[in-house]
């Protein structure tokens, strides 16, 4: 934080809302923080000698005569190793006891990467669970939401996937997380004995709602410390961003914006792109994969969040509960991996892609037939075959706690498929029926 | 002298500067913040008070700060080497950059002034010419470019002199022209055009009169595009807009192809151009990057910059089509243009207009989508520039503000179906909602008739009424039952799905398939549509089901399989076959 000597104080507000306070000041910086009656603040508008800051941690019992001080510079965070194993709050202070971080000051929200100076992603990163492996392959720099009703495992499976993940730093970005969640994600990180690879920067939902907005640019600027200057492997996970597009449109309702679809900000879609492209692949090797929460509303995958999210992202992996096999799934026809193809077939088993396709087709199949008895028709003998091969299917490949390695995911199907189908019936290319076919 | 100002308002990158003199809309400024220049735009004034756009972020600027007008507009410099090139939304090229992160106010030239280029004299010593007249060419790749008279020059020229034929760099006098009042004006190989003018100089724009391919049946056969023409591909995500653009862009039958990527995805464009060097032109047997231009403003780069990636691939078009070549503007998505427009208003505190976009949005689309267009030049050659647009609907609902505006503006509609997509029915392009208005072209249908087969246009829509009565015949047999309905019902269901698999599907990542030329597609469509004009007789609708399911299984090889070549003509023996044993 800038020198005392430069401080500004100022203490007579013009307006105060329940987010904001506006002041007559100047030579006031654009996003730079300042402190309100003690709380931190951030410069969101200046117009003429009026500025009006937000204040993170709302303006509740704030005064008209409360002190400001302008600190001279935007958020920052120190980097360094020292910030492995660690876990912060929204303004990057430690939460777990231990002492402040010692580093390179660095302003959090920084520039993009130059898109020339990409590579394309190419890396392959297993989870075991075989609805992401084998139907919605992952790659390094690769940004990819769960879409989740809020009554889903979505942070349990996203715990289980970092850990799992062959990746040098996992770095945690919780907004609005309850604090039996975060004590969740504490929990199984320690038990993993996984901690030193571990950052987390968390913001629960005692605490107030618009400090979250600094949540993701923290993960993100500690993410791009350890992929771009020590090429490191990062995965960024990133929950609930529903609750931080619920911050966006808090703020700029307050700032009295017109609000676009569904009461979010106009500029959410740009808001949230910020993000999300902050994973990269880069020449030196270091990456930074994101792999994020959206919770949705009802399964409407057409709110704005969701919408603008899925424009972004590349892929989303839906989760629902499947009734036939009583397991949670992940939904082979919603979810989807743009990237999967780059790693298909060339890091996995030749039979890949066209064994993913078989059995997500006759999945489909069997959903048909569903439909039809739902409706008082007669099943053919394949609707039968088809039923009883997708509860199997959802049982063994599509559930969450599926933990296997790939080759096994592939097998598992090609034994699905003899199981109850005949060899034309999948449709998959006779050279790999002939390679590798069960029967 | 050049008006200034200082800083006194700032919320996000839309900046308030007390001006000291005059100031024009769209005028280009510059703000000074500490030893960088951040660009911006002015886009409203008010009083002495101007509203500029910062091109970059805003942060750390203070009120007070200085900014300088530059009397000019927002402008592109066009010369030779701007093909291959991969620029942002501001023709900064990318590829000279040396950090890995993008710095603010580096602004670096899209042209190599050191390059040597073969130059040939077009005009002569005394030659009388105008704006956009050719007064040379040099070879870029393959293809010839045009030296001409700066389009920005008004009035009639004389031709003094004309550099003989050598190699010069860009920066070259390569001709003295001497205006009306007699004063000589020299020409370089470069020159300067605000984005957000249509360039003008030519003679007439009259309409389109052929079409161009794209190796995509969907497209070619059913709802072809013309050169010189305008569509756009409306889509929720995940349903193949990217792919579908990406084949256009590696098949389309253009000399020039600029993709603007608008506010998509960075990796989008690394996919760009990772693969585009390694790929071949299907028409000229070259490198497909020698023929494209990228511009890219990803969808975290600046907003105010986005807006303005659109109107220079435009620039660059219309620049290309002067020297009398074929072009294609691929846009990437414009939804996402729009929503740049819509912040900028919604911080302007404008009153807004459906879901908060301007009002004028409307108006906005249909000038751009204006500029595209076939025309004849002065001395009576064509250039066409075809623009193709992607829009992405929020919620996937069309009926909102952008894919109302573009419907209105452009002439071809794909529209792309989640419930296709879903069954992985690819491309996904909506057979009964989409149209080209081409088809109704008297002019249009003269070229088919001619350059495909007479009376092609009524065979399109017979294929077209095939699938709509399908799609009754199998909202009644869901009804209905299976067994609900008459044999005829189930007959007419498949063979609409003949003409679904085997003429709308296509596999864009088949090499075959991927790329099907005209003569081929008719080939498909007289087969299709001979065997739907037959009668069949089945006994019940299993059989029927299992015969049309072969038949598909083995148009769909012939799709695969190399055209008129060994495998391709023994599944049209077996096709034949499998006709004789039912069909009348």
């Amino acid at each position: 934080m800038a020198n005392k000597v430069y401080q500004r104080v100022y203490t007579q507000l013009e307006a105060i809302t329940k987010a904001t306070v506006a002041l007559r000041a100047t030579g006031v910086s654009n996003d730079e923080l300042a402190t309100v009656h003690g709380r931190l603040a951030q410069v969101v508008k200046t117009k003429g000698d009026t500025v009006t800051l937000q204040v993170f941690s709302g303006t509740e019992g704030i005064p008209t005569n409360a002190e400001v001080a302008f600190l001279g510079a935007p958020p920052t965070l120190k980097v360094s190793d020292q910030l492995s194993g660690r876990f912060f709050d929204a303004y990057g202070h430690p939460i777990d006891g231990g002492p402040e971080v010692e580093g390179e000051e660095r302003q959090i929200g920084g520039p993009s990467v130059n898109p020339y100076k990409r590579r394309q992603p190419s890396q392959l990163i297993p989870t075991g669970i075989a609805g992401i492996d084998l139907n919605n392959t992952i790659v390094s720099g690769q940004k990819i939401p769960f879409f989740a009703d809020p009554d889903q495992p979505y942070n349990a499976v996203m715990a289980d996937v970092a850990l799992r993940a062959d990746v040098d730093k996992i770095i945690l970005g919780g907004m609005g997380l309850s604090n039996d969640d975060y004590l969740a994600f504490r929990h199984a990180f320690e038990g993993a004995g996984a901690l030193e690879k571990i950052i987390s920067f968390v913001n629960t939902t005692e605490e107030p709602p618009v400090e979250r907005l600094l949540i993701p640019d923290m993960a993100l600027t500690a993410a791009e410390y350890f992929a771009v200057d020590k090429n490191e492997k990062v995965l960024v996970l990133l929950t609930d961003m529903t609750l931080y597009a619920d911050a966006l449109s808090i703020v700029s309702n307050r700032m009295d914006q017109i609000p676009s679809k569904d009461s979010m900000p106009g500029s959410l879609y740009s808001d949230l792109a910020k993000i999300y492209e902050k994973a990269v692949q880069l020449p030196s090797g270091g990456s930074i994969t994101i792999i994020a929460v959206t919770t949705l509303n009802d399964g409407d995958i057409t709110h704005a969040i969701p919408d603008n999210t899925g424009y972004i992202t590349e892929g989303q992996l839906f989760l629902r509960a499947d009734a036939d096999s009583g397991k949670v799934i992940i939904d082979p026809f919603r979810s989807l991996s743009r990237l999967k193809q780059l790693v298909q077939g060339k890091q996995t088993r030749d039979d890949h892609s066209q064994v993913m396709n078989a059995g997500v087709r006759l999945y489909a199949d069997a959903q048909n037939a569903k439909t039809k008895l739902e409706n008082g028709f007669d099943l053919s003998d394949y609707d039968h075959r088809c039923l009883a091969y997708a509860k199997e299917y959802a049982t063994r490949l599509l559930s969450i706690d599926v933990n296997i390695k790939i080759d096994e995911m592939l097998d598992t199907a090609w034994e699905l498929f003899a199981k109850y189908f005949s060899k034309a019936e999948t449709g998959i290319k006779q050279t790999f029926i002939d390679k590798y076919w069960k029967g | 002298m050049k008006t200034t100002g200082i800083v006194t308002g700032i919320v996000s990158n839309l900046v308030t500067v007390r001006v000291d003199g005059p100031v024009a809309e769209n005028e280009i400024c510059y703000i000074t913040l500490d030893d960088t220049a951040l660009m911006a735009e002015v886009i409203k004034v008010t009083g002495k008070n101007a509203s500029v756009q910062v091109f970059e972020s805003t942060r750390g600027l203070k009120n007070g700060d200085k900014v300088e007008f530059q009397g000019r507009m927002l402008e592109a410099t066009l010369g030779p080497g701007l093909l291959t090139g991969v620029y942002d939304g501001l023709l900064n090229d990318l590829t000279t950059m040396k950090d890995v992160f993008l710095k603010r106010g580096e602004y670096t030239d899209p042209l190599d002034h050191t390059k040597l280029w073969d130059f040939t004299p077009i005009a002569a010593p005394g030659d009388k010419v105008v704006a956009a007249d050719w007064l040379g060419e040099v070879k870029e790749g393959w293809l010839p470019h045009k030296i001409m008279v700066p389009f920005s020059f008004k009035g009639e020229f004389t031709v003094k002199s004309v550099a003989p034929a050598g190699q010069y760099t860009i920066d070259k006098e390569v001709a003295v022209l001497v205006n009306e009042e007699g004063e000589e004006v020299p020409v370089c190989m470069w020159q300067k055009w605000p984005v957000k003018v249509a360039v003008k100089g030519y003679k007439e724009k009259p309409r389109p009169s052929r079409i161009m391919e794209t190796g995509v049946r969907v497209i070619d056969t059913l709802n072809p595009i013309a050169e010189g023409g305008t569509g756009f591909i409306p889509g929720p995500f995940g349903c193949g807009k990217t792919v579908l653009q990406h084949a256009i862009a590696k098949q389309g039958d253009a000399e020039v192809i600029v993709m603007a990527a608008c506010g998509e995805r960075a990796n989008e464009v690394v996919e760009i151009f990772t693969e585009f060097p390694e790929l071949i032109d299907p028409h000229t047997g070259r490198h497909l990057m020698e023929r494209t231009t990228i511009i890219c403003n990803t969808s975290n780069m600046p907003v105010a910059a986005r807006e303005a990636s659109v109107y220079t691939a435009m620039t660059i078009c219309e620049y290309y089509r002067a020297m009398g070549l074929k072009c294609l503007l691929l846009a990437d998505s414009t939804s996402r243009w729009a929503q740049a427009l819509r912040e900028m208003s919604n911080r302007m505190e404008e009153l807004p207009g459906a879901d908060a976009f301007p009002v004028d949005l409307s108006a906005i689309i249909s000038n751009f989508y204006a500029r595209a267009g076939m025309v004849v030049l002065n001395n009576g050659q064509t250039g066409a520039v075809t623009f193709i647009g992607t829009v992405s609907p929020a919620g996937g609902n069309l009926k909102e503000p952008v894919t109302e505006s573009t419907k209105k503006a452009a002439r071809c509609f794909y529209a792309l179906e989640q419930n296709r997509a879903d069954q992985k029915r690819y491309p996904a392009v909506n057979p009964i909602d989409s149209y080209s208005k081409y088809l109704e072209y008297p002019e249009i249908q003269a070229y088919l008739d001619e350059t495909v087969e007479p009376g092609w246009t009524n065979k399109v829509s017979r294929a077209k009424n095939i699938i709509r009565q399908g799609r009754d015949a199998a909202e009644q047999i869901n009804i209905l039952g299976d067994d609900g309905v008459p044999m005829a019902y189930h007959e007419t269901f498949w063979k609409s799905e003949l003409v679904d698999f085997v003429i709308l599907q296509q596999d864009a990542f088949d090499p075959i398939d991927s790329l099907c030329p005209m003569e081929r597609q008719q080939f498909m469509l007289d087969l299709v549509l001979d065997i739907c004009a037959k009668e069949f007789s089945f006994e019940n609708f299993e059989e029927c089901r299992n015969y049309f399911k072969e038949m598909i299984n083995l148009l769909r090889q012939m799709n695969y399989s190399e055209f008129h070549g060994e495998s391709f003509e023994k599944y049209v023996k077996e096709l034949n076959n499998l006709l004789e044993s039912n069909g009348k």
